[in-house]
């Protein structure tokens, strides 16, 4: 499959995945878990930074769309898609190990341990950005901040548990490709 | 100048970055509020299609417990049937009247108008419903809905051609309130929701001398043009009395349950023009705007 067909369905799955089933379970009035952001994290190395926010905005849009409630989500993604490029280039472990595989996972992070801080680092900023953002909109600043890290920690569980469930192969690709 | 271009080529991402989350606030900020809460009537179409297809699946999977809430409904409709009541006299005799406007001048204010629900969320702060029935299928803004039971549900707030969004009765924001009454002592209340639990709505504005007890009933007061008197908002959970005013808040237990919406009624007012006229008619005879 190319990388733009791969790309599309993951969009496409990732907000049915999130709109239908994640926001229809109830777990807890605290706890709200969020897994489509995982699209931007999975976005390949190589696309534009740019182009990497232009996408991260129309997912967040497009869920902000279903939801009724436009912006919230929308800036929380356009955050983490600036912000990965710089954790990349922090963590990944050996020069040039972003141009030899396609996307984040743990084999290009050269471990599970650094590909784990990276993806709970994502995900801390994504939800805290969200929910400031709706503690600044609807008030009461503790109950957001006890949202922020219960939630953290459930969409990190599901988050494991995807990864472990589809495993994605990654090619090792040579420089002289 | 040449300074001014190698500061944007440097910093292009960051700038691109800063435009795209001030639009999103923007977004957050502009269309947030009651008013806009659908910020564009395409996209309510598009997602509106969306959560169709889905709801025919989920729809197939509750069909049981619908069925049941059906027959029940159907039950009471029988019982409320002339044909069960018999006439001893043989002086009266049962007619079927046809004319909307009949001769001992009741007319028709009320008219209830069945909708599908597709989409319904109860975990925001604001929350919202979608229904498949829209403008064309005489459904307009500002109108009551209610659940089966005739239980509060929402308020219309935005039609499209085949679709309408409903603001749920959780939703935090202060734009939307339902005028309350207790139907024991008939003192009112406006009712709204605090975000925290689905289910447990606030009743405010009701004064301390009132006599509040937990189950008693709290029903719509029919002082707005949205919904007629009597209709079951819920029953008292708890009473608590708030320390800097004279005032309760007394948290009601709603009698719809939002988390199984399936089918509900929307309520036209057909009468809403003509009040509405009369209090601006009157509005202008004083000078107020």
């Amino acid at each position: 499959m190319s990388v733009l067909v791969k790309n599309i369905t993951r969009f496409i799955l990732f907000i049915l995945v999130q709109y239908f089933v994640l926001d229809q379970v109830h777990l807890h009035r605290l706890v709200t878990p969020y897994v489509y952001f995982l699209f931007v994290i999975w976005m390949p190395f190589s696309t534009n930074r740019s182009i990497q926010m232009l996408i991260a905005f129309a997912l967040g849009f497009t869920l902000d769309s279903f939801r009724h409630q436009p912006g919230f989500h929308t800036a929380a993604c356009v955050m983490i898609a600036y912000l990965r490029p710089f954790l990349v280039k922090l963590l990944i472990p050996q020069e040039g190990a972003d141009s030899n595989y396609d996307e984040p996972s743990p084999k290009s992070f050269g471990g599970i341990f650094p590909y784990f801080i990276f993806i709970s680092i994502l995900t801390i900023i994504h939800h805290g950005w969200l929910f400031l953002l709706e503690a600044w909109q609807f008030g009461n600043i503790w109950y957001f901040l006890v949202k922020t890290l219960l939630s953290t920690a459930v969409s990190l569980l599901m988050i494991i548990i995807a990864e472990l469930l589809f495993v994605r192969k990654q090619k090792f690709r040579t420089n002289t490709v | 100048m040449n300074n001014v271009l190698i500061f944007i080529r440097r910093y292009a991402h960051f700038l691109f970055f800063l435009c795209l989350q001030i639009f999103s606030i923007y977004l957050i900020v502009h269309y947030n509020k009651y008013h806009n809460a659908v910020f564009s009537s395409s996209m309510n179409q598009f997602t509106g299609a969306v959560n169709t297809q889905y709801n025919r699946i989920q729809e197939y999977l509750a069909l049981k417990k619908e069925n049941e809430k059906l027959a029940r409904a159907n039950e009471q409709l029988q019982n409320q049937q002339l044909r069960n009541f018999e006439n001893t006299d043989t002086v009266q005799r049962l007619v079927i009247d046809s004319v909307a406007l009949d001769t001992l001048g009741t007319r028709r204010k009320w008219m209830y108008l069945r909708a599908k629900v597709v989409s319904n969320s109860v975990a925001m702060q604001n929350n919202f419903i979608v229904l498949h029935r829209g403008s064309q299928q005489q459904l307009k803004e500002g109108m009551g809905v209610v659940d089966p039971g005739n239980g509060v549900v929402g308020k219309i707030i935005e039609v499209s051609d085949d679709y309408a969004v409903v603001i749920s009765l959780l939703s935090k924001t202060n734009d939307f309130k339902v005028s309350a009454k207790l139907k024991k002592g008939g003192e009112t209340g406006s009712i709204g929701w605090d975000g925290k639990e689905p289910n447990l709505l606030t009743l405010n504005d009701i004064r301390k001398s009132a006599d509040v007890k937990k189950g008693d009933t709290v029903l719509t007061s029919g002082q707005t043009t949205t919904f007629p008197f009597g209709l079951p908002i819920g029953t008292v959970e708890e009473v608590i009395p708030e320390k800097s005013t004279n005032n309760f808040k007394i948290m009601v237990r709603s009698s719809a349950n939002f988390y199984n919406l399936q089918y509900i009624n929307a309520i036209e007012n057909l009468e809403k023009d003509k009040i509405e006229g009369m209090l601006k008619k009157a509005e202008k005879k004083i000078g107020v705007n």
